[in-house]
């Protein structure tokens, strides 16, 4: 082979005393520093237009985001759709998520939610109704409603926290559970806390949130 | 094909027919009679002068509105061909290029030009013809998801399913193409919408009420920065393409001057800052120069301007500038801390912001020692190589014999692989946009068609050189027929190795040099085969003929080819191996 320049060769040449961690992070070369994902909701108002779903839901993919649920659903404003995501990611990884949604030309706002945000859930629960008496005394320790009943099965309506819907189908399944629907989360701001800014015309871009903060400001 | 093309007036008849009381009186246009009158309508009105293409059943309509338009049509041999003239007719003009191309396999050839476009931030509009509304969804001929297909790739694109609309549907995707940062867009055309009856004149190009796009950088964090720069001790400034594309290179170049900063360019940025100036380190990263590379290690504040820290440059993110603050200007905020944490995030236009932090830097920082470092780096690590008589001609001689030859202006382009590693680093670059490649996607093959865009683009006085590899150069050959139909004064000079030369060095140096499929003798004579297509052919395969050949080829007003045969084994060098560390590059194969 030819080719080659001259000059200190590697192990020659001064190093630089500090190192970054994967995300990017100057970090303590002593210290081993990285994000932890913690789980978050973020909602976006979009263009109720064809396409915004499977270009909001490809951003995902391409861009390896966790997303632990996604819903989609029409608004106040006929024109407008609201997409609900409950993504689990380090603060680095939310911080490019909600980056990225906003650049998405149907995406007329994102935010983050504040952990007290009303977040609710739907599922239908299918049963095995053996002991129809058990399996309505679970039924109403969820505030289940029964929305079907055959000779054989049940099914309940569970609607509430993540958490909730959860705690209901692990209660079921001591019946047998025979399906399970559930919509994902939907969510909204507490109060006059708005959800989504809508499409104003003095709206600019100063509505991004400042640079370097970190998601837990929203 | 089942239908034929509308019969069309001839340009001469049409121009009397512009005198027609029907023209529109604020355009002096004919008024817009179809969707595919006001499709063109748009581009008129968006100034647009060329459009590059392929004609196809479902663009006829549009094709046949052109006819009677004042943009001139470059009819390519290749739709890839037209996306990558129409991408470097964007860098070079700062102006969106056009493409069109029909639906199906038009569309799908466009693919790998418009996603070059979009990762090199490159203002482009493609326009792709579809099959009539009613058979979409139905596989009909020709029929592909063509947005579907080119989601991931643009920075937006559109179907078009209103014929009132569908003028307005252009201007607006030329706008989106070229404000905040620029990208590729498309807009699918149906038939039966192209066709359709409409006398809807297309809206001004605006960007939709949705975008956004922030200016001016928050006064505070400009003001940290600022203060960060003025105590720094060893700073250095990053320009990437986003210096070129917002306009910035006289402020970067001016800041830069005033507080004495060595400045390094990223491959997109190349020209942003001249590289004969003594605080030029020129370019950093995978075969950055030695001392641009050792700089962005060791420096403790880096200001990295419109770059969005892409891996080619950083190597490993662990031993990237690891001592450093990192002050970020950048118009698009999802490029602040992507990959590097931003110390300092400025979110705002290059110029802009570079123009702020020049007012908030009240003294220069002191770095004197610092810059007699870099100085002495340079030295440490010169780019030399040697020219022996009795060995085969090295490709660094000619790259630098077609730069003393040429204009300060001289634009030059590439395909990808060692030869353009080879032009970026021994040609010396004074100007932004006179430096065309293809950097993220890395597109073989774009060498040739970018020189067809780019010479368009260009002032008659300045030379367009295209450095080709041989792989490279047989991707995209058949576009030269373009530049001798066109009589484009084009010049290529393929950096002939017979291989595939990067691969073939990777080979070497991780594959214990087993050359599987690299090797490329079984290429055409290029100067033969520029003779069949009416160019003018050379070959140079000694040092003595190097400079009279050169001198023929720019001499000859008309495209040349220059095969030139180099040595099939030389490497380049420095380089950092995917992943590593940019302080640690090696300066021959032994060090990888
Ligand atoms: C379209 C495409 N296919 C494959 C590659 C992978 N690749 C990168 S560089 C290279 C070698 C290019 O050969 P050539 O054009 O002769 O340039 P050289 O390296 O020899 O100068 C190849 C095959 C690529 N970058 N683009
Ligand atoms: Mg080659």
């Amino acid at each position: 082979m030819t080719g080659g320049l001259q000059g200190p060769r590697p192990e020659e040449r001064p190093r630089p005393a500090g190192r970054r961690n994967s995300q990017g992070f100057r970090i303590d070369p002593e210290v081993e520093a990285t994000h932890d994902p913690r789980r978050t909701v973020i909602s976006a108002l979009v263009k109720h237009e064809p396409g915004v779903l499977a270009e909001a839901s490809g951003l995902f993919s391409r861009r390896q985001f966790n997303i632990e649920s996604l819903t989609v659903g029409p608004t106040e404003d006929e024109s407008q759709a609201r997409i609900t995501m409950v993504v689990e990611e380090p603060d680095p990884g939310i911080d490019q998520i909600k980056k990225q949604l906003r650049k998405l030309i149907p995406v007329i706002s994102v935010r983050e939610l504040a952990s007290d945000a009303m977040c609710r859930e739907l599922a239908l629960v299918k049963v095995t109704a053996d002991d129809p008496a058990a399996v309505a005394a679970v039924a109403d320790m969820y505030d289940a409603k029964t929305v079907d009943s055959s000779p054989e099965t049940a099914t309940f309506e569970i609607t509430g926290a993540r958490q909730k819907i959860e705690a209901a189908i692990e209660t079921f399944s001591q019946f047998g559970i025979r399906e399970v629907s559930r919509t994902g989360t939907t969510a909204l701001a507490r109060g006059t806390d708005v959800t989504g800014e809508p499409l104003t015309a003095t709206e600019s871009a100063t509505e991004h949130p400042p640079e370097g903060y970190t998601a837990d400001d929203d | 094909m089942s239908e034929r093309a509308t019969p069309v007036t001839q340009p001469d008849e049409q121009s009397t027919a512009t005198d027609d009381s029907e023209a529109s009186a604020d355009t002096g246009h004919r008024p817009v009679t179809t969707g595919a009158e006001a499709v063109v309508r748009a581009l008129e009105n968006a100034g647009v002068e060329y459009a590059f293409g392929v004609q196809g059943g479902a663009i006829m309509p549009v094709y046949d509105a052109l006819y009677d338009s004042d943009i001139r049509h470059v009819t390519m041999a290749h739709e890839q061909g037209a996306s990558h003239a129409a991408d470097a007719y964007g860098i070079v003009s700062g102006e969106p290029g056009v493409c069109l191309a029909t639906s199906g396999p038009g569309a799908t050839n466009l693919v790998t030009g418009l996603a070059d476009a979009d990762m090199d931030s490159d203002p482009m509009i493609a326009l792709t013809g579809q099959v009539p509304t009613a058979f979409v969804g139905n596989d009909a001929f020709q029929e592909t998801d063509t947005t579907g297909v080119t989601t991931p790739v643009t920075k937006n694109n559109t179907f078009s399913s209103d014929p009132d609309r569908v003028g307005s549907d252009v201007s607006e995707a030329f706008a989106l193409a070229r404000e905040g940062r620029p990208g590729p867009t498309l807009v699918d055309l149906p038939k039966d919408i192209t066709n359709a009856e409409t006398d809807r004149e297309p809206d001004e190009p605006k960007t939709p009420d949705t975008y956004h796009v922030q200016e001016r950088a928050d006064e505070e964090i400009v003001e940290a920065a600022a203060e960060r720069i003025e105590n720094a001790e060893r700073p250095v400034m990053l320009l990437g393409g986003g210096v070129i594309k917002g306009e910035a290179s006289e402020a970067c170049r001016e800041f830069a001057i005033e507080h004495e900063i060595p400045v390094i360019t990223t491959m997109p940025g190349t020209g942003a800052f001249p590289e004969d100036h003594e605080l030029s380190l020129e370019g950093a990263g995978m075969h950055g120069t030695g001392y641009a590379n050792m700089a962005i290690t060791l420096c403790d504040t880096l200001i990295g301007v419109g770059t969005r820290f892409d891996d080619r440059l950083t190597g490993g993110i662990d031993s990237f500038a690891p001592d450093a603050e990192v002050i970020h200007v950048d118009i698009d905020p999802a490029e602040i801390s992507k990959n590097i944490y931003a110390d300092y995030p400025l979110v705002g236009d290059a110029a802009t912001v570079v123009s702020q932090l020049a007012d908030a830097v009240e003294s220069s920082p002191q770095a004197k020692k610092w810059r007699a470092q870099c100085q002495q780096w340079k030295t440490e690590y010169p780019m030399d190589y040697e020219t022996p008589e009795d060995e085969p001609l090295k490709p660094e001689f000619v790259v630098e014999a077609v730069d003393e030859a040429t204009s300060d202006r001289a634009i030059v382009t590439t395909g990808v692989g060692q030869h353009q590693m080879w032009a970026w680093q021994y040609w010396t670059y004074t100007e932004p946009r006179t430096w065309v490649s293809s950097h993220g996607l890395g597109t073989m093959g774009y060498g040739l068609p970018a020189a067809i865009g780019a010479r368009l683009a260009a002032d008659d006085d300045q030379e367009v050189i295209c450095f080709d590899g041989d792989g490279s150069f047989l991707m995209t050959i058949q576009g030269l027929s373009v530049a001798v139909r066109e009589n484009m004064d084009i010049t290529f000079v393929v950096l002939n190795n017979e291989y595939v030369g990067m691969v073939r060095q990777w080979q070497d140096a991780f594959f214990e040099g087993r050359h599987s499929a690299s090797e490329y003798s079984w290429c055409p004579e290029f100067d033969k085969l520029a003779e069949a297509f009416g160019a003018n052919g050379f070959r140079i395969d000694d040092y003595d003929e190097v400079a009279d050949v050169i001198e023929a080829a720019l001499e000859y007003d008309g495209p040349s080819v220059i095969d030139a045969h180099i040595d099939p084994h030389a490497n380049v060098y420095p380089m950092v191996p995917s992943g590593g560390d940019n302080g640690q590059f090696a300066l021959t194969e032994d060090q990888l």
